[in-house]
């Protein structure tokens, strides 16, 4: 570890979406998502725009199409589930190239792909353009409890160090002749997941008077810069406003 | 029991003894832990302004028990603590903290931040400092352990040794009277510790190491204290100290292998 680190879903740039402030990006992600989630599922041109705005901002972020699509690996277990609906769904049937499915399942099915994959795609539009340094300061001003963006913070600053004491819980296990193989091995495994678990609680108490010894009395200081201006929060809005817009004409048409 | 402090002009300039309260003062300190282990039995030391002392002792002789109570994170069973003439009370803990700049042996522990320019400011910000005058600390803090270059970067993404030297400017920042290193050798290369070293005798600050690395306690503190079974049972020149073979081996401390005493 160390040295040599990169983001592994950031990706450094100085678009115009990249430079939008995070208190204006999150809740425009959030609106939009809500926007697509309650668009009906039989209005299925507007998915397709939906799709098209998405794209219209990862071009203006110069996010490629393959960054995000590697990142979308994230959905499967929701692909797995959106694809066995329509064998095991119920009332009437269709035959499909021989094989008879559930015309409700397939609905179902098509609704929980379409919504997932923009929201998927929206989140890790997010995620490219904004640091995460900046999403907890995005978060703070949008006045999220303090004590939840401090969890987050603690979750961002040691998720790699306590990723690392796996990996060498791991190491020292196999060095030992130790390779997990059938369910009996399962307690051996659970147990150093309960170590990890011990190991990071003493962290956290060393940590805690690591605070305490600097002043800490409850409020986490951090460097803030000025707020968003209506113009960025007008160019923020502008994803979900469109989505609005189709969203409504999908229902009247 | 203790001695005065060494009369021997202090390295650092214009920090010779001056009338001022010492900058650390610990009279007949006792402390057992909740569950009735005792771990210090009377610790009596002073610590003159500008001097650089180091704390020796074996692995459980209560060094880092004593360096809790330095800050206020224990409060003594019995006797008393004090920092340039302030008492460590639960009332002026937050003054204390100020004073005491305590750096950690794990800089994972120390550096909590997302990024190195949040975490030095922490403390003077915990402090009341805001805008210019904060930026102005923090960098200042950074340049004395030359580490401004990465004020940018997340603590993770730095080397062992970066981090060690950021973990000290986090504590610098708040301009404290006595700076305490726990360990401050331990896990470095030899070329970061090297490069610490220098970097520690470059501060002028008062500073307590605690340490079981004997040659960077000659190189860097002119004074050495040997904390064993919960009290003081040396002081002195480091010199002196590591010269007493029996001095050392009664309170399971060695030289490495091939290390000459110093004569």
């Amino acid at each position: 570890m160390g040295a040599g680190h990169h983001h592994r879903i950031f990706r450094p740039g100085d678009s115009v979406v990249h430079r939008l402030p995070p208190e204006c990006k999150i809740p425009a992600l959030a609106g939009f998502v809500l926007v697509v989630v309650a668009t009906s599922r039989e209005c299925m041109w507007a998915f397709g725009v939906y799709a098209l705005l998405l794209a219209g901002v990862a071009v203006a972020a110069r996010v490629p199409a393959g960054f995000v699509l590697k990142r979308m690996v994230i959905e499967t277990p929701f692909v797995l589930f959106a694809v066995i609906i329509p064998f095991i769904g119920l009332g009437e049937r269709v035959e499909v190239a021989g094989l008879s499915l559930s015309v409700e399942g397939l609905w179902a099915a098509w609704n929980i792909l379409a919504k997932a994959t923009l929201g998927v795609v929206a989140g890790i539009l997010l995620a490219a353009t904004t640091e995460p340094r900046a999403m907890l300061l995005g978060a703070r001003r949008l006045k999220v409890p303090p004590l939840l963006v401090q969890i987050a913070m603690f979750m961002l600053r040691y998720m790699d160090v306590i990723v690392d004491e796996m990996r060498r819980m791991r190491v020292a296990r196999e060095s030992r002749g130790f390779t997990p193989r059938d369910i009996r091995h399962l307690p051996v495994v659970a147990r150093s997941a309960g170590a990890l678990f011990i190991r990071s609680y003493e962290r956290g108490e060393r940590v805690h008077l690591a605070m305490m010894s600097r002043g800490y009395a409850g409020a986490m200081p951090m460097a803030d810069g000025p707020g968003a201006s209506w113009r960025q929060w007008a160019t923020a809005a502008a994803l979900p406003a469109a989505a609005l817009v189709v969203a409504v004409a999908g229902s009247l048409w | 029991m203790n001695a005065p402090p060494s009369p021997s002009p202090s390295p650092s300039p214009s920090r010779s003894p001056s009338p001022s309260p010492p900058s650390l003062a610990v009279r007949s300190l006792a402390y057992a832990y909740p569950d009735g282990t005792q771990a210090l039995y009377g610790v009596d030391l002073t610590i003159a302004r500008g001097e650089r002392v180091a704390l020796l002792g074996p692995n459980g002789a209560g060094k880092t028990t004593l360096v809790m109570h330095l800050n206020g994170i224990l409060t003594a069973g019995h006797g008393s603590v004090s920092v340039a003439g302030l008492p460590v009370r639960p009332d002026t803990v937050k003054e204390i903290r100020r004073r005491v700049g305590l750096v950690f042996q794990d800089p994972d522990d120390q550096l909590f931040m997302p990024t190195v320019r949040d975490d030095v400011a922490f403390g003077p910000a915990n402090m009341g400092l805001r805008g210019e005058a904060l930026d102005h600390r923090v960098k200042h803090a950074l340049d004395r352990v030359g580490m401004l270059d990465v004020i940018d970067r997340a603590p993770h993404h730095l080397s062992f040794g970066q981090r060690r030297r950021v973990a000290v400017a986090t504590v610098l920042a708040m301009e404290p009277e006595i700076l305490v290193l726990d360990e401050p050798s331990s896990n470095l290369d030899p070329f970061s510790r090297r490069e610490l070293g220098e970097i520690l005798r470059g501060l002028d600050i008062t500073l307590l190491m605690v340490t079981h690395d004997l040659p960077y306690a000659l190189e860097l503190c002119e004074r050495s204290l040997i904390l064993s079974g919960g009290v003081i049972a040396a002081d002195g020149p480091t010199r002196g100290v590591l010269a007493d073979a029996e001095l050392l081996a009664a309170h399971r401390l060695e030289l490495p292998y091939g290390f000459a005493p110093p004569t």
